[in-house]
């Protein structure tokens, strides 16, 4: 009977494709080897109901396909054989929600010793910002903006003054330590997406979203951005790149503090601005 | 064995069949114009929604063929292409899905099968296509104005689909707005008409539990969209003021292009909550009539009653009032308040459950059924199937913390147009092979039907399944091109442009469709009243096609639900709903 047989390949070659494609998740970088996990799960519960689903049906169209003389049965309803579908199904969703839901509450709650990195988007590139020697990002506003102040920054903020700000350049991250990831954007959508890391987020304007990440290898991975920001949105791009303690602080060393990259302008600005009024 | 409820005969009211006043057309205008019959308007909204939709099909080709072949074509560039995956996108799921099974099948099926003569507001009726004919011509002139159509995707998401770095920031979007805006006026009011219909216009003897399930899942989808839209006219109102007038209901103080604009105080994320207030129970406003006639579609074709069709109704009315608490399930990374990710998480893989109990009782239909693999049939098993694996894959989607990497991929791309393309358009082509010959008077041919069906099943399933694999990958969406990356094998991009010959050939397969529809019309072979031996009523009218008024004299009066197929003891394999108890033949010996 050709017609269940094609249906009963779609399954099987559907399986056979998920076992023996090419295509499959990038090697994890992040400490979210948990999301796999609740991945792997809802793959084998569900990949199981759409065996079964689809060989029964396969099994009905060879078994009563009409025959001259083959007469259906009269079954409107049985209780029990739907009630016992329900529960069934209903397991089977909290063998996959009870999982996710606590992976979940891992991945909103922030451990306590994460230091913050800042990702900020705007059309159509990245800047970040580490907090200097004080441990604290300063604080930002949209309407900071200036030639020499592209991320906002608020000069009047001390700890504003020694954040490390990286612009057109690369974010360096240190292996083994966790991080709290803050998002911002200064013109529209934007979403910082690292595929090894697992975790991603919109960036909003005019709010500041985050996600935290333990990496837990070295390497250099590409940043995309996954929410549609405009015309360039395909070539958002950037590098994380996660090194090792000795050569994360080597980097680190190198990069310039806000007050180091816009100080002289910022006075000028000022004097001339107290020596007008 | 369940008993049949001929009691409910006792229920039926006295024999009066009030005159009803139907503006009966006196000109070539009236009659193919401008009809107030609900058939014509049905069969105005389908042509239009399928010209529509057929722009669309091409818009899916011009993506894939630069998704397949990146830098090959120079005609297609990176405006173009947002613009063309958002006039795809909006097409597809408003103006002609929403559109055709609402406008087109709830028009020609709700009056047929409820057994009245028109829908009650005749009137109403044909204005209601007239507005929707309206928006959708302010929709297509947005590919003749300067700047084009909008390219802020078919979420049209603030801040972008505004601001001036979004192709069609200055005409494209305005129209898009005004577009949908007028839709929304016009589904209103043939919406309010498909809803009062089902409740007020019954003929004797139709009660609720004995309406077909195509009813119950255009009736319940209907209520939905009526529920649904205003968040979207709302959205759309507000979002025009922004552009329009420099209100900032949507956006906050930003940078636009370098400089400071004039907006502040705006929340993009409040026009995401309107959008998906809308955008989710859209999603069952498609498939709840799918499910219905799909599971008219497989009682008729196995010609064994659906099974547990209470359960049936109750899945439909529950799918329907969960669909309206999920909305923020497509915000898990959006930057909400992380803490509603547990609610909602939950409340979408409830809905798993009332939608695997009617997958359930379509398979079990066909247990020890007499299954005919007629061309409405084989549409039917292939809804089943691409219904399920994009059902299954919704649940890693709706899993808050699965989705956070899967979200923005490919993977979404192929869930979404599994579940809410390829499976309700399964069954539109089912239920036009179906339905043909009570519109025309003529089948479809049954060869190029087969043909037709295993090129598009087939093909669409060798489209959308792998594709899954490369959002698991980490391929995003709605990317013009993938560029260099160090994640993405070459063999991804093969995979992409083997994705995409299929989807031209899939595409090119449905002219034989479209040829299929126009040579039956004159030289299909005549299918008389009802070809397909089924019990509800739009196959009793004394016409084919039905006239206007659709009963002649008097209005049928119903006796028994819609799936009394093969009954024991009787003589044929189904009884018409109108079919009064006596009437019935028995086989000879067999007890009444």
């Amino acid at each position: 009977m050709a017609v269940a047989l094609i249906l009963l390949l779609v399954a099987i070659g559907s399986v056979l494709f998920h076992l023996y494609s090419p295509w499959w998740w990038t090697p994890i970088a992040t400490n979210w080897a948990y999301i796999d996990h609740t991945i792997s799960i809802t793959f084998w519960i569900t990949g199981f109901v759409f065996v079964a689903v689809i060989a029964f049906m396969a099994y009905c169209v060879f078994r009563f396909h009409h025959k001259e003389g083959r007469r259906a049965d009269y079954n409107p309803e049985n209780k029990r054989l739907e009630w016992w579908l329900s529960v069934g199904t209903g397991v089977g969703v909290a063998a996959m929600l009870a999982p996710g839901l606590v992976v979940w509450h891992q991945f909103v709650t922030v451990p306590a010793d994460a230091t913050e990195v800042e990702v900020m988007g705007q059309q159509w590139q990245w800047s970040f910002r580490l907090p200097g020697k004080d441990g604290k990002l300063g604080t930002s506003d949209v309407r900071n903006i200036a030639s020499d102040n592209p991320m906002g920054l608020n000069r009047d903020d001390s700890h504003a003054q020694d954040d490390v700000v990286i612009e057109n350049g690369d974010l360096h991250l240190q292996v083994g330590k966790p991080v709290k990831v803050l998002l911002r954007s200064v013109d529209v959508l934007h979403d910082f997406y690292v595929p090894e890391f697992r975790a991603k987020m919109d960036m909003v304007p005019g709010m500041v979203t985050y996600f935290w990440i333990t990496p837990i290898r070295t390497g250099t991975f590409d940043v995309l951005c996954a929410e549609l920001c405009g015309a360039a949105h395909y070539q958002m791009r950037a590098k994380v790149i996660v090194d090792e303690e000795r050569e994360y602080h080597a980097w680190l060393e190198q990069q310039k503090t806000f007050a180091e990259l816009s100080p002289a302008r910022a006075v000028v600005k000022t004097t001339y601005q107290s020596g007008g009024k | 064995m369940v008993d049949i409820p001929y009691e409910g005969i006792r229920s039926i009211p006295p024999a009066e069949v009030p005159d009803v006043e139907l503006y009966h057309p006196r000109s070539w205008w009236t009659r193919y114009v401008f009809s107030q019959d609900a058939k014509v308007i049905a069969i105005q909204y389908s042509l239009t929604a399928s010209a529509i939709g057929l722009v669309a099909l091409v818009l899916s080709w011009l993506m894939r063929l630069q998704l397949g072949f990146p830098g090959t074509f120079s005609f297609i560039d990176a405006n173009q292409y947002l613009q063309f995956i958002t006039m795809h996108g909006m097409i597809m799921v408003i103006y002609l899905l929403t559109a055709l099974f609402l406008g087109g099948f709830g028009n020609y099926l709700i009056p047929l099968m409820v057994g009245a003569r028109d829908m009650v507001f005749p009137y109403v009726n044909m204005l209601s296509y007239w507005v929707y004919l309206l928006a959708v011509l302010v929709l297509a002139s947005t590919f003749f104005v300067p700047g084009g159509p909008t390219g802020a995707g078919w979420t049209l998401y603030p801040p972008q689909a505004i601001l001036s770095g979004t192709p069609g920031q200055d005409w494209g979007i305005i129209l898009m707005m005004s577009s949908l805006i007028l839709f929304i006026i016009g589904f209103t009011m043939g919406g309010l008409n498909y809803v009062v219909t089902v409740l007020q216009a019954r003929t004797r003897g139709m009660t609720l539990m004995r309406l077909p399930l195509t009813v119950w899942g255009i009736f319940t989808a209907t209520v939905m969209a009526l529920l649904a839209f205003p968040a979207l006219f709302v959205a759309s109102v507000m979002l025009l003021l922004d552009r329009l007038l420099g209100t900032s209901f949507f956006m906050p103080s930003l940078v636009e292009m370098g400089t400071l604009s004039k907006y502040g105080g705006g929340s993009p994320l409040l026009f995401q909550h309107l959008f998906w207030f809308f955008g989710h129970p859209e999603v069952y406003i498609v498939a709840l009539p799918a499910f219905g006639i799909v599971s008219d579609l497989i009682s008729t074709h196995a010609r064994k009653n659906i099974f547990g069709y209470r359960m049936m109704v109750w899945a439909i009315v529950a799918i329907g009032a969960l669909s309206f608490v999920v909305w923020a399930h497509h915000m898990y990374v959006s930057g909400m308040f992380p803490q509603f990710g547990y609610f909602f998480a939950t409340t979408t893989l409830i809905i798993a459950i009332p939608t695997a109990i009617k997958v359930y009782n379509w398979v079990l239909t066909l247990w020890r059924g007499d299954i005919h693999l007629t061309v409405p049939m084989l549409f039917a098993l292939g809804f089943i199937i691409t219904f399920v694996n994009g059902g299954l894959t919704g649940l890693f989607l709706g899993n808050v913390v699965v989705d956070v990497p899967l979200s923005d991929t490919m993977f979404v791309v192929a869930h979404f147009h599994m579940v809410m393309g390829v499976a309700p358009i399964m069954v539109v082509l089912g239920a036009i092979y179906h339905w043909y010959p009570k519109v025309t008077g003529r089948m479809l041919n049954d060869a190029l039907g087969k043909f037709h069906f295993w090129v598009t099943f087939l093909g669409a399933y060798l489209i959308f399944f792998p594709m899954h694999y490369l959002g698991l990958l980490g391929v995003p969406r709605r990317y013009f091109e993938l560029g260099d990356t160090t994640f993405i094998p070459s063999s991804a991009h093969s995979l992409n442009a083997f994705i995409s010959v299929v989807a031209l050939t899939v595409g090119f397969s449905q002219m034989v469709f479209l040829f299929n529809l126009a040579w039956s019309l004159f030289k299909g072979e005549a299918s008389g009243g009802n070809p397909w031996r089924a019990t509800t009523l739009e196959w009793q009218t004394p016409e084919t096609p039905p006239g206007h008024g659709n009963w002649g004299k008097e209005l049928p009066v119903v006796y028994r639900w819609a799936y009394d197929y093969s009954v024991p003891g009787a003589a044929e394999d189904f009884i018409p709903q109108n079919q009064p108890p006596r009437a019935t033949q028995l086989i000879q010996g067999a007890a009444s």
